[in-house]
């Protein structure tokens, strides 16, 4: 405890940052960074969001109301891009950032300059996106999955900026992963050994190795796609000896990790807010990182699963539906270590706590519809419906973005040095968990019911429903604006937070005071 | 003893309640003996899958109620088993295990596209159906049958008009197959991805450019199937549906002959026309007609396309300045663009009509009346 106090009046007297603008655009300091891929991320989850309240304002009722079915494809293709690319990864990025030097008891993240790279071109590449929606012929309108050819031949001229803009994201994702790396591996404290790594950290490290291993296969999908456009190649092209089918291995290869990417460290925020409310150890610390690790892993070799009906041969569907179905062992081992954790525990229910749980059931309710969907004779019926549309939304909103919001609220005191608006925090828990559920639950109903997916009208036995879907869409919309005002509020004030609020908080993190100093641990601390 | 029948119980209420949902909220049975068994083993993992969550979610609550701190709960230390561990990676492989068998078998059994009695070429194009009947030398196209004011209600334009009880999920021409018959599909597709979806089957197959899928049925019952695309394939993916008529095979026979008498009148009525004169008046009434149900999607009623995106007939230099380009372009198509060849879709004298429309209507006064012969002699038939 001395040596951080004397290490914060240090950062004091000689830490001279620039004023004004200047020190977020020059900043190398990861507090800073992580702060502005955090706010980026909301914005970013706003801008997304309005496109689903477009979506689901067209939806309300059938017919063609208020847009036309072009500019319908482009919302869903950019509110998918965002979501995926603008507010899931770079909230984790911003979390990995403010969090991990605090973690392992280093002082920032290994590399500094390129941290503010990676971060600075992230808004460049969303402004290139955005802007091509205001382009003639419209924005991306293929889906966020982009099949050739029908994001090649016959794809709006927009498409190079949607091109460049994905490599952009993607150097972005690579750049930050090496950092997680990086200073994983060589920053820790002495006696940090990886088996005490918090668990936040073990996720995040491996899922820097998904990024690392996959991006790249996402700017071969993407270049290739640019060739075939404009530069006469054949790849996706069957009248020129390529195949459409072949873009699809590509994409799901990239595609299929790139969801455990949007996972894996949401498993690893609730390994640490589930113990720290339930005053209580994690329950299996080494299961959860042997379980991350194979999850890791599997899901290399269980791209297909996104083709079933693509016409492959029984043997690969039988090969890429039992893979699926395994990766299922190792994430139940997951949700079974948190409710033990919960089992004889002394719990609390603050706000990142009621998070956490509702991310442990709704998470594992998208994790049944996707042992579902693997099932392959019975994915031939769900698939590209809004069963999946369901499956995907349990899993990125209920899983992804709920976790997200848990460790915002569990690491605010820590961030801002006050307590956030508990109050607030609730009726922001409260309205998102009901709002959530008739948003996403009655779009399964719909998909078993024959609604296919990206479609901009329905038939009518499918009005009811979509009906009381798009009134729970606009309710989720208007229930995070309360999120907004939770942290504005935190930010500027408020009751100080002790540095450690939460009583069964555990981690070198909650040893430094709050607001955590500009310069995390200067001197590195002594980990037993 | 107890948790036996709690067990039953609990089993008894949640597939009472899932079996008796009416259809509009679970997967269709449909009509074949694949289907009945794709639904069969969707109820059963759906089972299994509350099972677990009743277990798992109710061992959670129960803690949730019982081990909080305000009910004076104090931490237990436990935080290791390998034991329990190794339990709960077992049971669930097994479980698995459970899984994987029924499904094995019933993919084995729908992949197995042998002894077909009927082929049927299903090809998809943007944004229509077109059925080939392999071995009775004829086909046809199957477009969407709702007119565009039902659906068509940007800015309000259409708010009074009543949508029918097929909305969006009517063709002009279905697809008739028999019963009892196993029937082969061949699935294509002509320009993007497209895939060809009757639930009532458990059929879903892509249509890939290029490459030709495979997929079969035996239809049960007779009676009227939809379906929809299922695969995203541009602007009107939503408006692309699938009709399935299944009739006795007594009727399929008589529908067969039928449909051989009509392709020998439109090969007789195709030769008078080439010799007959077109007049204005005929060629603008169905030239308009033709445009709006097969152009009008990409280059809008007025003719004013979607810049950017599908170019603009309206004051189109190729149809103001070169007749011959413009009767090329719509027989021809343009390769590589999404601008398809209609000389196999519409006959000699529709096409005829059809240009004659672009180019005397939106204050195109060409003047001119395309006849038949100007047509043939690009290709149509
Ligand atoms: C699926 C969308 C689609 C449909 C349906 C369609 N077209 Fe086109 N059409 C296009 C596209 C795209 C082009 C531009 C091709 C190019 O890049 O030159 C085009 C070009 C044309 C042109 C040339 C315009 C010019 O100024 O170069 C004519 C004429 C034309 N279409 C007529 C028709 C007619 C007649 C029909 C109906 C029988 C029709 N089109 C149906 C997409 C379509
Ligand atoms: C604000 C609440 C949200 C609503 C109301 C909403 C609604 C929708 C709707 C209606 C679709 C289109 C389905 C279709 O037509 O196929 C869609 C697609 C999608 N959404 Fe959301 N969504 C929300 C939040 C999110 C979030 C937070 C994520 C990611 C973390 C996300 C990821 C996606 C993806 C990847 C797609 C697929 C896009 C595509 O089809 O290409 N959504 N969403
Ligand atoms: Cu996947
Ligand atoms: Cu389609």
């Amino acid at each position: 405890m001395s040596t951080l106090s004397t290490a914060q009046e240090h950062d004091e007297h000689h830490d001279h940052k620039p004023k004004g603008m200047m020190r977020w655009i020059l900043t190398t300091n990861h507090k800073d960074i992580g702060s502005m891929y955090l706010i980026f991320s909301f914005a970013m989850f706003l801008i997304g969001g309005a496109m689903a309240m477009v979506i689901r304002a067209e939806l309300y009722q059938p017919g063609l109301q208020i847009v036309e079915p072009n500019f319908f494809n482009q919302m869903t293709t950019v509110h998918g891009l965002i979501m995926v690319f603008g507010a899931v990864m770079p909230a984790f990025t911003g979390l990995a950032n403010w969090l991990i030097p605090m973690m392992i008891g280093a002082p920032d993240m290994a590399l500094p300059r390129m941290n503010n790279w990676s971060f600075w071109i992230l808004p460049m590449a969303f402004a290139i996106l955005l802007s091509s929606l205001f382009m003639e012929g419209g924005g991306p309108n293929f889906g966020w999955t982009f099949y050739a050819p029908l994001s090649t031949t016959y794809a709006p001229d927009s498409t190079a900026l949607f091109v460049f803009s994905v490599h952009i994201m993607g150097i972005s994702s690579i750049l930050g992963a090496i950092n997680v790396v990086v200073t994983i591996i060589n920053m820790r404290a002495p006696g940090m050994t990886y088996m005490k790594m918090p668990l936040f950290v073990w996720t995040w490290l491996i899922t820097a190795f998904l990024l690392i291993a996959v991006m790249p296969v996402l700017a071969a999908t993407v270049t290739m796609v640019l060739t075939d456009k404009y530069f006469a190649t054949s790849f996706f092209s069957a009248a020129g000896g390529g195949d459409p089918v072949l873009f699809q291995h590509i994409f799901w290869f990239f595609g299929h990790p790139e969801v455990y990417i949007m996972i894996l460290p949401s498993f690893g925020i609730i390994s640490a807010i589930v113990p720290a409310f339930s005053r209580k150890k994690l329950f299996g610390y080494s299961s959860m990182v042997y379980a991350t690790a194979s999850i890791a892993l599997l899901s290399f070799i269980v791209w297909a699963h996104h083709m079933f009906t693509t016409g492959m041969p029984v043997a690969a569907e039988l090969f890429f539906m039992y893979c699926t179905m395994l990766i299922s062992v190792p994430t139940g081992v997951k949700v079974f270590n948190w409710v033990a954790t919960m089992w004889r525990g002394s719990m609390t229910f603050e706000t990142p706590m009621l998070f956490a749980i509702a991310f442990i059931v709704l998470f594992t309710i998208g994790g049944f519809s996707g042992l579902m969907l693997a099932i392959t004779p019975a994915d031939f019926q769900y698939h590209d419906t809004y069963f999946v549309v369901a499956h995907f939304h349990y899993v990125l909103v209920t899983g992804a973005i709920f976790s997200i919001m848990a460790a915002a609220y569990y690491w605010l005191p820590k961030w801002t040095g006050y307590m956030y608006d508990e109050k607030l925090g609730k009726l922001h828990f409260w309205a998102s968990l009901i709002s959530v559920n008739v948003l996403f639950f009655p779009m399964h109903f719909l998909g078993l019911a024959g609604m296919p997916r990206r479609v901009p009208d329905y038939a009518l036995q499918f009005a009811d429903f979509n009906q009381l879907v798009s009134l729970g869409g606009f309710a989720f919309g208007v229930s995070q604006l309360i999120f907004l005002v939770v942290v504005i509020k935190c930010a500027r004030g408020g009751e100080k937070a002790p540095a450690k609020p939460w009583e069964g908080a555990e981690g070198l993190e909650w040893d430094m005071p709050s607001p955590a100093p500009y310069h995390s641990h200067t001197t590195p601390p002594e980990v037993k | 003893m107890r948790i036996k029948i709690i067990i039953i119980a609990v089993l008894g209420m949640i597939s009472s309640v899932l079996s008796a949902t009416p259809s509009n909220i679970n997967m269709t049975r449909g009509v074949t003996d694949i289907s009945h068994r794709v639904y069969d083993l969707h109820m059963t993992i759906l089972i299994i899958c509350c099972l677990i969550g009743v277990v798992v979610f109710g061992a959670m609550f129960y803690a949730i109620v019982k081990h909080r701190k305000s009910q004076g709960a104090v931490a237990a230390q436990f935080h290791e088993s390998t034991k329990v561990e190794i339990i709960w990676t077992v049971i669930p492989f097994l479980i698995l295990i459970g899984m994987a068998v029924p499904a094995t078998k019933t993919l084995i059994e729908m992949e197995d596209n042998s002894k077909s009695d009927i082929t049927i070429k299903v090809t998809g194009s943007q944004w229509k159906w077109h059925y080939e009947y392999f071995d009775q030398g004829f086909g046809f196209y199957s477009l969407l049958a709702t007119p565009a004011e039902q659906f068509d209600n940007l800015d309000g334009k259409n708010t009074d008009v009543a949508k029918g009880e097929h909305y969006l999920l009517e063709v002009d021409k279905p697809l008739v197959l028999p019963i009892g018959k196993k029937i082969r599909f061949l699935v294509t597709a002509d320009d993007v991805i497209h895939s060809w979806w009757v639930p009532a089957f458990a059929v879903k197959q892509d249509a890939n450019p290029g490459f030709i899928n495979e997929a079969w049925t035996i239809i049960n019952e007779p009676g009227i199937y939809r379906g929809q695309c299922a695969e995203l394939c541009g602007k009107d993916h939503g408006y692309m549906p699938v009709v399935v008529k299944a009739v006795t095979q007594d009727e399929y026979a008589v529908w067969l002959d039928e449909q051989k008498q009509s392709v020998i009148q439109a090969k007789k009525d195709a030769e008078q026309a080439l010799a007959s004169t077109l007049t204005m008046e005929e060629s603008m009434t169905l030239g308009e007609s033709l445009y709006i149900t097969r152009c009008a999607a990409c280059h809008q009623p007025n003719g004013a396309g979607i810049p950017g995106v599908f170019p603009a007939l309206k004051n189109s230099p190729m149809i103001l300045n070169d007749r011959a380009a413009h009767i090329d372009i719509v027989v021809n198509g343009k390769a590589g663009t999404a601008m398809q060849a209609f000389k196999g879709q519409l006959t000699a004298k529709e096409i005829a009509a059809i240009v004659t429309y672009e180019r005397n209507a939106w204050g195109h006064d060409t003047g001119d009346v395309i006849q038949v012969s100007d047509v043939d002699a690009k290709g149509a038939k």
